[in-house]
């Protein structure tokens, strides 16, 4: 493989008393999805804050395309490429999808906002992730939840990135528009970009990411190719031992079947 | 896995940019169809300006039948001067409305503005064009002030004006000092600014020029849409059809004027500032990130617009307002007293703004309101004022009509909400 787009080594970070991240890698390659995974509190969202310039890492390096660099602030991050879609989705709902699209990179012509050009973009923007929707001109608020995911997702790519982090995109969102949002991560990476997906859902896992980086308790706790790793080694990295509950589950499953042979 | 497929492929599986897409009703194109589609807006909640304009017809017509005079050129000439100073205290109402707070300090400021005006015209022998300009900029620094303490110390709105509404009527007290009235020159500029009609063949020429300026704007924009191939594009029926609604009030209003004394200079700067105004929010970046502020805050900080210097100049620009109105006031009445705009024009101003359609729930409205609705309250004035009832009788009715456009707003909403139009 190439050099990779982005390369975290030795990432720590520490809230007072606690240590949120110590000592983490991560790699993201262009044309690659990466899922971030890990228990509640394990480190995932600290370390996107960490990539995205939110909070800066108190040790470690950063290396954008082999080169070294400081991440400080967020516009240091989306100074490099790096766009982040957080949670909550940062979207105006008494805004159209046009004004959403462009809100604070308005294009401008003659001093005036430039509609035409900005709707044309916006449709052209659109059409090549295949996205399907009937006018651009209705308030988001009118906008399913999965269309405002992808709306704004589709707002962070107008900066031209070249890493696209994505919290959570799919939770609370219905089968199919779990399904066009996932279609979507999959045009990015065609696209060439590095994509962090941070997800609960193993199936949206399983289904578009080319590789799970686990998380516990602030380490790194491996590196699996996803479609050649079985789904029970990544849950035990996630969850820590071979002793814990879903384990031991699996365990008294396999003896029961086994024995039942 | 399908995203293995190659990104070429993708590209020329896609057709070409086609639009409109199937499922969008287009029924544009006809007489009918517009009909149509401005039905079935209605219906969505978005009501725009349609409400407003019935009860404006509607007052005007039982005033009207109760007396003959009211549609007379006379007073209708009086009543676009008289709207013109609380309308121009609500076109800054509406931007800071927009924003989804409030501003009660408007009715002070302006009586500041007006005291200041006439102590530096007439005890200080400022020119009077210079005692207006300190006038507005005075009022221009208020806002800045309540601006920066609202958005930067993070009082409420609510609270920063509330001491503004007590602190700026304390300075208009004291600048006006013990003799409590100031009369200013009935010849000077300050005068000028209500005392001034325009001969007939200028008001026909503004007028003509604002219709014309707006048909060939519209036209070459939706030209340009369609040639960019978006569906959104108008057709030049619709467009011919928005120029004479926009033009029959126009010139209707130009004729009438001219039959009395011509196009009030007053009311002109009204109009003036409520087109500029229009223009800035609907056209400009400032403008979006003002609506996107008034619609999500958090958002918009994300989007990289900086919230607080929008809201600080919001409540700038609406106290300059404000002040603009003070000293029309001022020119009104030739003198600058203890109650110039201490009494109704704030509670008028704000709910001009409700009235001609500007929701107080942030993020939805626009200019329009304030002429809309500087024009319902004035109808309502000038017709109790023909019929020689008090002020009981006005307030009760504006407290009417006032609740009416809030339970319209509030069921608009509704409306939106489950026509999914936001």
């Amino acid at each position: 493989m190439s050099t990779p787009v982005l390369e975290l080594s030795g990432i720590s970070k520490r809230f007072g008393a606690v240590q949120a991240l110590s000592d983490v890698d991560l790699t993201i390659a262009a044309g690659e999805v990466v899922a971030l995974l890990g228990d509640n509190g394990a480190g995932k969202s600290t370390l996107v804050k960490v990539i995205a310039g939110a909070h800066p890492a108190d040790g470690g390096t950063i290396r954008w395309e082999g080169r070294e660099v400081t991440v400080s602030r967020p516009a240091d991050a989306q100074r490099l490429g790096i766009a982040t879609i957080y949670q909550d989705l940062a979207l105006c709902d008494n805004l159209d999808i046009v004004g959403n699209l462009f809100l604070g990179v308005e294009k401008t012509r003659l001093g005036a906002l430039d509609e035409v050009e900005m709707e044309r973009t916006a449709a052209e923007l659109l059409d090549s992730l295949s996205v399907k929707i009937p006018s651009l001109r209705v308030p988001v608020a009118s906008l399913s939840g999965g269309q405002r995911q992808i709306i704004a997702i589709a707002r962070s790519l107008l900066g031209e990135p070249k890493v696209v982090m994505l919290d959570e995109p799919t939770a609370a969102l219905g089968v199919a528009q779990t399904a066009q949002v996932l279609d979507l991560i999959e045009r990015l990476r065609d696209r060439g970009l590095g994509v962090v997906l941070i997800s609960h859902n193993m199936a949206d896992v399983r289904a578009v990411a080319d590789r799970a980086a686990v998380l516990r308790l602030g380490r790194n706790a491996g590196d699996f190719p996803v479609q050649d790793t079985p789904y029970e080694e990544i849950v035990a990295a996630i969850t820590g031992a071979a002793d814990n509950p879903v384990a031991r589950r699996q365990q008294r499953a396999a003896t029961a079947r086994t024995g039942a042979e | 896995m399908a995203a293995q497929q190659a990104p070429a492929a993708g590209e020329e599986q896609r057709p070409a940019p086609a639009r409109p897409d199937p499922r969008l009703i287009v029924t544009r194109t006809t007489p009918a169809g517009l009909a149509q589609a401005g039905l079935r807006r209605l219906r969505g909640g978005e009501l725009g300006p349609v409400p407003v304009i019935v009860a404006l017809i509607l007052i005007c017509a039982v005033f009207q039948t109760m007396h003959e005079r009211f549609l007379s050129p006379q007073n209708l000439s009086n009543l676009t001067v008289q709207v013109a100073a609380v309308g121009l205290m609500t076109t800054g109402v509406i931007m800071v409305l927009l924003l989804g707070e409030i501003d009660l300090s408007i009715g002070s400021v302006a009586g500041a503005s007006a005291a200041i005006t006439a102590v530096l015209a007439v005890r200080y022998g400022l020119p009077e064009w210079a005692a207006i300009a300190a006038a507005v900029g005075a009022g221009l620094a208020i806002g800045l002030v309540h601006g920066t303490i609202f958005a930067k110390v993070g009082v409420p709105a609510f609270v920063v004006t509330l001491a503004g509404l007590l602190g700026w009527q304390g300075l208009q007290l004291q600048l006006l000092g013990d003799d409590g009235t100031i009369n200013i020159s009935d010849s000077g500029a300050i005068a000028a600014l209500t005392q001034t009609y325009f001969v007939p063949w200028m008001g026909w020429l503004i007028g003509g020029g604002a219709v014309l300026l707006y048909a060939v704007l519209t036209f070459t924009g939706e030209r340009r849409r369609a040639a960019a191939g978006l569906a959104t594009a108008r057709p030049p029926a619709e467009v011919a059809l928005r120029t004479l609604l926009l033009a029959v009030p126009v010139f209707g209003g130009v004729a009438v004027l001219n039959q009395f004394k011509g196009v009030p200079l007053a009311f002109l700067i009204f109009v003036g500032f409520v087109v500029a105004f229009d223009l800035m929010l609907r056209k400009t970046r400032y403008g979006r990130m003002v609506f996107a502020v008034g619609g999500g805050a958090e958002a918009a900080r994300r989007a990289g617009i900086n919230v607080d210097l929008i809201r600080i100049s919001v409540f700038g620009l609406a106290s300059m307002l404000a002040a603009i109105g003070g000293v029309v006031l001022v020119s009104r009445s030739f003198s600058a007293s203890l109650d110039t705009a201490a009494g109704e024009e704030l509670m008028m101003a704000i709910a001009a703004a409700v009235i001609g359609g500007t929701s107080l729930f942030g993020g939805r409205g626009n200019a329009y309101s304030a002429l809309l609705g500087g024009l319902v309250l004035g109808a309502i004035t000038s017709g109790l004022y023909l019929l020689q009832m008090g002020t009981p009788v006005r307030y009760m009715i504006t407290a009417v009509v006032l609740l009416i456009a809030v339970v319209l707003d509030a069921f608009s909403r509704r409306s939106r909400r489950t026509h999914a139009r936001g």
